[in-house]
């Protein structure tokens, strides 16, 4: 059992300059083991690259995937960009707000889920393209909501 | 029927890859000296698939020796599809990810690389698997591999790294901010080295071309658009999805025959050719060829090859904000025109929407899309003028009507009524409100 420290030791290895190359898969590694990337994570990220708390934060800041607060266990992030929203995607979004409770781009009350419209999942002729947890669920219908919530209640 | 090149004998396994002559092109690539590898791909007429169709092997022919820059060459493919409208690579890796890893292997052979980053988009969870399935495959073969190296780097969710420049910022652990051109990447790109940068169709291109030489590749497809290529249908259009064509086919030809016509029997209004950045074509205009000639002298372009079909409950004004909301979330803020640009158009064109809008707003609009065009070291915010523009331009009745009728025309029937973007949940810095 490799610590994140060595981890992002064999990460930068890979990379054939000495130069910050791994700081994205390091921040994604940390993310997996934290599930946000907190000050103390940044730092930690920062110690192990040997770059600065200041640096790495302000990589993070700029990438749309990495969470700069907590998040629930669940990711739900709908794409509502043009094809997607051409057949449907707000109201899957909304159908998603009422089954969790909760508006996109905030976490249901018990923790468990946090919703997200997001751009371009890059699916868009499979529309409506719903990312859970990274995995894409393609064709996605208002009616399809309440399965998807049910499952994200059950599931760990 | 079209012939398939890309998709051909489409499968993930090593296996069933070499069955079907996998890997062959690559062993006759290497039999090969670069610069015959090189001048295939000249004669092929291959442009690349990634948006800009900048000729394939002439890219390849523009890195410098070794004895004239003595530092390693890169090759990095740029796999982070982001564009609205475009899914091609997404299914290409998903699909025919050897036929990818050939194509890296011999573009590798062929500009003198050992080192092969594949930088895919953060959110492809699925094709990032498999292309890492495949790469797992090739662990115990050697000869296949060579002294290549292949890194497959994902990125976190920034469209702007799509833009080359941004993308080797971003590979080099930066934010990604374009750069300024020149030197251009084939001199000084990944760090600071001769570095190529292709499109993820465009690599997998290259193994066909080896296989079937360039003279029985040019053979398709119409002048200055060869080969196939793998267009992207979504939208109101009944089958959404890839399809591989011989360019020169029409749009309304890829929509009837390929899409199944428009969805639900509604009425054609508009079709975004190549992804959102391209010039909007009404219903009277989509009979023209997809080849880059064609969509030229329509003063559009294919772009990323993204087709979104618009059926006539599509208010334009409310497409507008979308796209121009997507590119105010997507732009870098490297550049003040795009940074403060783009959100001026979003404002602007929330006034229309929204009835606050007079007659001058309408100049206003046009004004600050001049203001954005060709002023910054990267395309995203022109795309965004350029698009908007359009609208105004082949729509112009519709935006006067949201004038004069005090608001959206469509009255809350459009398709894309009040669709919520990213930018509406949150900001990345506050600024002040552009006035109302």
């Amino acid at each position: 059992m490799s610590t994140l420290y060595e981890e992002i030791q064999e990460i930068r290895a890979r990379y054939p300059e000495d130069v910050e190359s791994a700081v994205l898969p390091a921040l994604r590694r940390a993310q997996e083991e934290h599930g946000w990337l907190s000050a103390d994570v940044i730092r930690e990220v920062a110690d192990a690259l040997e770059s600065t708390p200041a640096y790495v934060h302000s990589i993070a800041s700029f990438y749309d995937q990495f969470h700069l607060a907590p998040v629930g266990e669940h990711l739900v992030e709908v794409c509502t960009n043009v094809s997607c929203a051409l057949v449907g995607a707000q109201q899957v979004l909304e159908a998603l707000e009422s089954g969790l409770g909760c508006h996109a781009g905030e976490t249901s009350a018990d923790g468990k889920v946090t919703l997200r419209a997001v751009e371009c999942l890059g699916g868009c002729g499979w529309a409506t393209i719903v990312a859970v947890d990274d995995h894409y669920r393609t064709h996605v219908k208002p009616d399809d909501v309440p399965a998807l919530v049910e499952e994200l209640a059950g599931g760990a | 029927m079209a012939p398939e090149i890309v998709f051909k004998d489409a499968t993930t396994k090593l296996a069933e890859y070499e069955a079907s002559g996998g890997y062959t092109a690559l062993a006759k690539a290497r039999g090969m000296t670069p610069q015959e590898v090189t001048d295939e791909l000249i004669a092929s007429e291959l442009r690349g698939r990634g948006g800009a169709f900048f000729p394939t092997g002439r890219k390849w022919s523009f890195v410098p020796s070794k004895d004239q820059i003595p530092k390693p060459h890169y090759l990095v493919v740029n796999a982070d599809e982001s564009e609205p409208g475009s899914f091609k690579d997404n299914e290409i890796l998903s699909r025919v990810p050897h036929r990818f890893v050939e194509g890296c292997l011999i573009t590798a052979h062929a500009i003198d690389s050992k080192h092969v980053f594949v930088y895919i988009r953060g959110e492809y969870e699925g094709p990032y698997e498999i292309l890492v399935g495949a790469l797992e495959e090739l662990k115990d073969r050697p000869e296949i591999r060579g002294d290549v190296t292949i890194v497959v780097h994902r990125g976190a969710g920034a469209y702007i790294c799509g833009e080359e420049t941004a993308l080797l910022e971003s590979l080099e652990g930066k934010r990604g901010q374009p750069r300024s051109k020149p030197p251009f990447p084939a001199i000084s790109g990944l760090y600071a080295s001769p570095t190529v940068v292709n499109n993820v169709e465009t690599i997998v291109t290259v193994a066909p071309i080896i296989t079937m030489g360039a003279a029985e590749y040019v053979k398709l497809g119409v002048p200055n658009t060869r080969g196939t290529r793998v267009v992207s249908l979504s939208g109101n259009v009944v089958n959404g999805g890839n399809y591989e064509i011989v360019p020169g086919m029409t749009i309304k030809a890829i929509i009837d025959e390929l899409g199944g016509g428009i969805a639900g029997g509604r009425e054609l209004k508009a079709v975004v050719p190549g992804g959102s950045s391209t010039v909007i074509l009404t219903k009277d205009e989509v009979d023209v060829g997809y080849d880059f000639d064609s969509l030229s002298a329509k003063g559009t372009a294919m772009g990323s090859a993204g087709i979104v079909v618009l059926d006539d409950r599509c208010c334009i004004v409310q497409l507008g904000i979308r796209f121009s909301e997507f590119y105010e979330h997507e732009s870098c803020g490297k550049c003040t025109p795009c940074r403060e640009g783009t959100r001026w158009l979003t404002a602007i064109l929330r006034k229309l929407e929204d009835g606050r809008a007079t007659q001058s707003d309408l100049d206003l609009l046009l004004d600050v899309c001049d203001r954005i065009n060709g002023k910054c070291l990267c395309p995203l915010g022109d795309s965004d003028a350029i698009i908007i523009a359009s609208y105004v331009a082949k729509f112009r009745d519709e935006f006067q009507a949201h004038i004069d009728e005090g608001g959206c025309p469509f009255g809350g029937e459009s398709s894309l009524d009040g669709v919520l973007a990213p930018i509406q949940m949150h900001t990345h810095s506050p600024v002040a409100v552009v006035p109302a």
